[in-house]
């Protein structure tokens, strides 16, 4: 057990090249079609869940003619379960910021944003003292690209690209209709790329190491390495930087304590995966993506319990504009509840599962989208939790 | 030309342009997508969910109000997961919606309503969430009733007040199963900066947002034999009210509308336009006024530009919005107010009538004219000058409550005194109408000529929605009194909606425009537009309103004001003279500076 038997990677927390800001300072040499071709080659995909080939993006936002562009890096880490981008903002502040700049420079953008969460505030002063040395060593390069902090205010909601945009512009914190997609209409409606903090460090580690290198981790669909966050019945929690593309049954042998019962991947937006299907799932794009966070849970833990809390979370965290979201996340909790009382009976888990179906296909943003993952795949795992 | 895109829906091909939304190109084929969030005067939210297609080699459902066409695009509007998701969504609004639609004013009339009757949501499939809300209803406003309980959260008012009238009283509040549309701090109606213009009560789906409704208080006043029940009617409403009664748009059914209040009741019945027309002479009067203290005596405490007063909804925007240009705005009352006013002093006196007994009643194309009947200034007849006011709609409602056939009533005339109208009054209706009525009459005042325009159509000054119109009217060879306007540039602005309103008043603040005479609307169209008119409402039916309102004009035997035989006669009779001492008691009034928050 005590025995290591998942490789540890350690691209991203790594130490800083030997001179400051080398790789930022090599790569603005670099024309932009070679770093894009080398984003392309790495198969780098965004690491904030969603999994959008980031080359592809970039290539889209470089693309659209526009004399005002942005670069966005979204640090508004909400998800229950992750608190990987708190720790990278924490440690290598530096690569996030140069990976930031190369994205400026390949699109042609002027100004780059973190979009910190509310809850980090506490992370202000040490980024501040950081980003001055960046903006220093970037005025003594002569290359103009000024990265600003604009903090965020605690909705869940904001971390959806479009609602973010809204969120800074002053507005309320509300997902856009798509397309237009943000590397067309973004921030101030002009083109933007947005990513992850993770992405942007990424970029720089492909920059550093080469494709062929980055490669060398993880599979075909899910190249590279994460920073997994790792919490819930497990005797050594935190962050763990591993390759992708692992078998979860892996993962559970050295993380778990033993007796875990069922595996949340990807946060309340991610599923839930029972003991039974621990060696069949693969976490990776070909398998269960995930932003980051794992949630163990051993058998002394009510998955009813767990699902009341995230449907608890999402009926607060929605916008509440779009219908299937803001009535459907009352709907599935109100419903699991009249269930276990005994006021509804338990086929009526099939038509909240129906539900939940036509939340994914019908509402407006990823949030809404995104319940039915944790909803369908814990009712379907565990039926008989959610009745006696 | 723009691009051509080529898609197929529901396997029928179609060419539209590009930008196109799927509503719309599947609206070309005559395949009606069910809406409920979309409205064709605001911008597209695609937040309801209600319009949902399949588009194939799509995971999600796009919204078709909301998604643009594109090439090779395979849509489905009615496959068997937009079935399932549409009914979901429905019922879902259902569960948050307070559906005791039988006690409910829109019943019958609801949107919602009539989708859930479409999708057969019979049996309520879901929990009913209604007993947890804690909904509020916000009854203390004597125009517009907000009643949460009702509220699906389509935001269209939210866009109304926002895009169209740049008033902001209603936003969203709270996020998540607390999401509701709200006030600055919930604060009730009456305290906010709402002008009670009821374009949100136009284009609210359910029954969210009302006109506060006076059509028992009417009945009762009409069964009282001890009262004499007077109703005026308003110039937009007489274009309008066939609309709920099975006519198209755009019918004129002055006539019908006149025999229809006589046999509901009423003792007499006449007609705002007459009001209309003294409004044009006591206000053209002051104009001209204002002109000589500026030109000639070189007052500097004139304020100039002179704005219009008629519009209710914009005489609170103003209050709230600009109340250091309050002196700008003519001291004229509306013609509803002279109206009121005159019903319970000139009127009763010729009718020997004590005015304790006289019940005032107007039929207004507006909301907003309810909030004004109820100022405490409105009350210089020593009564309140005018007691009930009731929406187009509310007339439709007692119409149809009395049981009247109303497409075949016969027409009739509306009774004397102070029941004689012009063609200047007429189009008081629409925007521009308060404008080009003006200038008939003032420029025959000060020239003793006709105005140069064909058939007296100054159709400068015709403003559409959508825009400031600017003109200017040359004076010269003018009457001795009045030389000093001779070669005179009368400049003059008309505005409707009062997103329009707020740039020409922050040109004027700023400096930056200059003008004589402004005259603005409170609401799209003008009061063609208004918030008391026939639900629904959009472009074009605005657009047929405004077409009978000047077909209306040019089929009256009269038309300039000051041609009006009863506004002769009472200033003849009791007025003596326009701006005279009676008409400062009667027909002018003040202005109560309010704050924005």
């Amino acid at each position: 057990m005590s025995e290591s038997k998942l490789k540890r990677v350690d691209l991203i927390f790594g130490e800083y090249s030997s001179v400051k800001f080398k790789v930022l300072a090599d790569t603005l040499k670099r024309s932009n079609e070679d770093i894009l071709e080398d984003l392309t080659e790495s198969g780098l995909k965004g690491r904030g869940g969603a999994g959008f080939p980031t080359a592809i993006k970039w290539k889209y936002a470089a693309e659209t003619p526009s004399k005002e562009k942005y670069v966005i890096c979204n640090a508004d880490e909400g998800e229950p379960g992750t608190f990987k981008d708190r720790e990278i903002l924490t440690r290598v502040p530096r690569k996030v910021f140069s990976g930031m700049a190369i994205c400026g420079k390949v699109i042609g953008a002027q100004k780059g944003f973190i979009y910190l969460r509310g809850e980090y505030q506490f992370l202000m002063p040490e980024l501040k003292r950081e980003l001055e040395q960046y903006n220093e060593y970037m005025s003594k390069m002569g290359f103009d690209f000024p990265i600003e902090i604009v903090l965020g205010s605690g909705a869940y909601i904001c971390g959806e690209e479009s609602a973010l945009f809204e969120s800074m512009e002053g507005y309320r914190g509300e997902p856009r209709n798509k397309p237009p997609f943000p590397t067309t209409y973004g921030y101030m409606g002009k083109p933007t790329v947005i990513n992850n903090v993770e992405t942007f460090v990424n970029v720089v580690m492909i920059m550093r190491l080469g494709p062929i290198q980055f490669k060398l981790l993880g599979t075909s669909d899910s190249r590279g390495s994460k920073v997994f966050s790792v919490s819930g019945d497990t005797p050594i929690p935190g962050i763990y930087e591993l390759e992708l593309g692992m078998p979860l049954e892996k993962f559970v042998e050295e993380f778990g304590d033993g007796d875990t019962k069922a595996v949340q991947v990807g946060g309340a937006a991610g599923f839930c995966v029972p003991r039974k299907k621990f060696t069949e799932t693969v976490i990776g794009f070909e398998g269960v993506p995930t932003g980051g966070s794992m949630m163990l849970f051993n058998s002394s833990r009510s998955m009813y319990n767990v699902l009341h809390n995230y449907l608890e979370f999402f009926e607060e965290e929605s916008c509440g504009q779009c219908t299937p979201c803001r009535v459907g996340c009352q709907q599935l909790r109100k419903g699991i509840v009249a269930v276990k009382k005994g006021d509804k009976q338990s086929l009526y888990l099939d038509q909240l599962m129906k539900l939940a179906e036509s939340m994914k296909i019908s509402a407006k943003c990823g949030l809404g989208q995104s319940v039915a993952n944790s909803f369908s795949s814990i009712v379907y795992n565990f039926r008989e939790e959610m009745i006696y | 030309m723009s691009k051509k895109i080529n898609l197929t829906i529901d396997g029928i091909q179609v060419s539209v342009d590009e930008g196109t939304t799927i509503l719309d190109a599947a609206s070309k084929l005559n395949i009606h997508i069910p809406t409920l969030c979309y409205h064709e005067d605001l911008c597209v939210a695609g937040n309801c969910r209600v319009c949902v297609v399949e588009q194939e080699n799509s995971r999600t459902l796009p919204a078709a109000c909301a998604m643009p066409v594109a090439e090779g695009m395979l849509i489905h509007t009615n496959s068997g997961k937009v079935r399932v998701a549409r009914k979901h969504i429905v019922e879902l609004l259902l569960s948050e919606h307070n559906a005791d639609c039988t006690k409910c004013y829109k019943n019958g009339i609801c949107e919602l309503q009539s989708l859930a009757s479409q999708m057969l949501t019979g049996d309520h499939m879901f929990l009913d969430l209604v007993p947890d809300k804690r909904y509020t209803i916000d009854r203390f406003n004597s125009a517009i009733i907000k009643d949460d309980s009702r509220c699906i959260r389509c935001q269209r008012c939210v866009r109304t007040c926002e895009e169209l009238q740049s008033v902001s009283a209603l936003g969203v509040a709270y996020r998540g199963n607390k999401m509701k549309i709200s006030t600055f701090f919930e604060h009730p109606l009456f305290e906010v900066v709402c002008t009670n213009c009821g374009q949100c009560v136009n284009r609210c789906p359910t029954g969210a947002l009302i006109e506060r409704n006076y059509v028992d208080q009417v009945w009762d006043a009409i069964y009282d034999t001890s009262k004499h029940v007077v109703v005026q009617t308003a110039p937009a409403v007489r274009i309008a009210l066939g609309e709920t009664l099975g006519f198209a748009p755009g019918k004129i059914v002055t006539g019908k509308m006149v025999t229809a209040l006589k046999r509901l009741g009423f003792d007499a019945v006449l007609d705002t336009d007459f009001a209309a027309d003294l409004t044009i002479i006591e206000e053209g009067h002051e104009l001209l006024e204002r002109l000589k203290s500026a030109l000639v005596d070189k007052d500097p405490r004139v304020a100039l530009p002179m704005a219009t007063s008629c519009s209710p909804g914009w005489v609170k925007f103003l209050e709230h919005t600009f109340p250091e240009l309050l002196p700008n705005l003519s001291t004229c009352k509306s013609p509803q107010q002279m109206f009121g006013a005159l019903v319970k002093t000139y009127y009763a006196k010729k009718k020997k009538l004590d005015p304790k007994n006289v019940v005032s009643v107007s039929i207004m194309p507006c909301t907003a004219k309810k909030f004004e009947a109820d100022r405490p200034e409105m009350r210089s007849s020593g009564y309140k000058d005018v007691d009930y006011v009731l929406t187009t709609r509310e007339l439709a409602i007692m119409i149809t409550q009395a049981g009247l056939e109303f497409e075949k009533l016969p027409d009739s005339h509306f009774d004397s005194i102070m029941g004689a109208s012009t063609g200047a009054a007429v189009i008081f209706g629409t925007t521009g109408g308060v404008m080009e009525a003006a200038i008939r009459t003032v420029y025959e005042l000060v020239t003793g000529r006709d105005v140069p325009f064909e058939d007296l159509n100054i159709t400068p000054v015709r403003g559409t929605e959508g825009e400031v119109r600017e003109a200017t009217l040359l004076i010269t060879k003018t009457k001795p009194e009045f030389r000093f306007l001779e070669g005179v540039e009368l400049k003059c602005v008309v505005a409707n909606g009062l997103a329009y309103a707020k740039q020409v008043m922050q040109n004027v603040k700023d400096g930056t425009a200059s003008y004589h005479f402004i005259e603005i609307m409170a609401c799209p169209g003008g009061c063609l537009g208004g918030g008391g008119q026939p639900i629904p409402t959009n472009k074009e039916i605005r657009a047929k309103r405004k077409e009978a309102i000047y077909k209306e004009d040019m089929g009256m035997p009269l038309r300039k004001s000051h041609d009006n035989p009863d506004v002769q006669e009472i200033y003849k009779d009791f007025l003596v003279k326009p701006l005279g001492h009676k008409s400062h008691e009667l027909l002018h009034t003040h202005y109560t500076p309010r704050k924005r928050y």
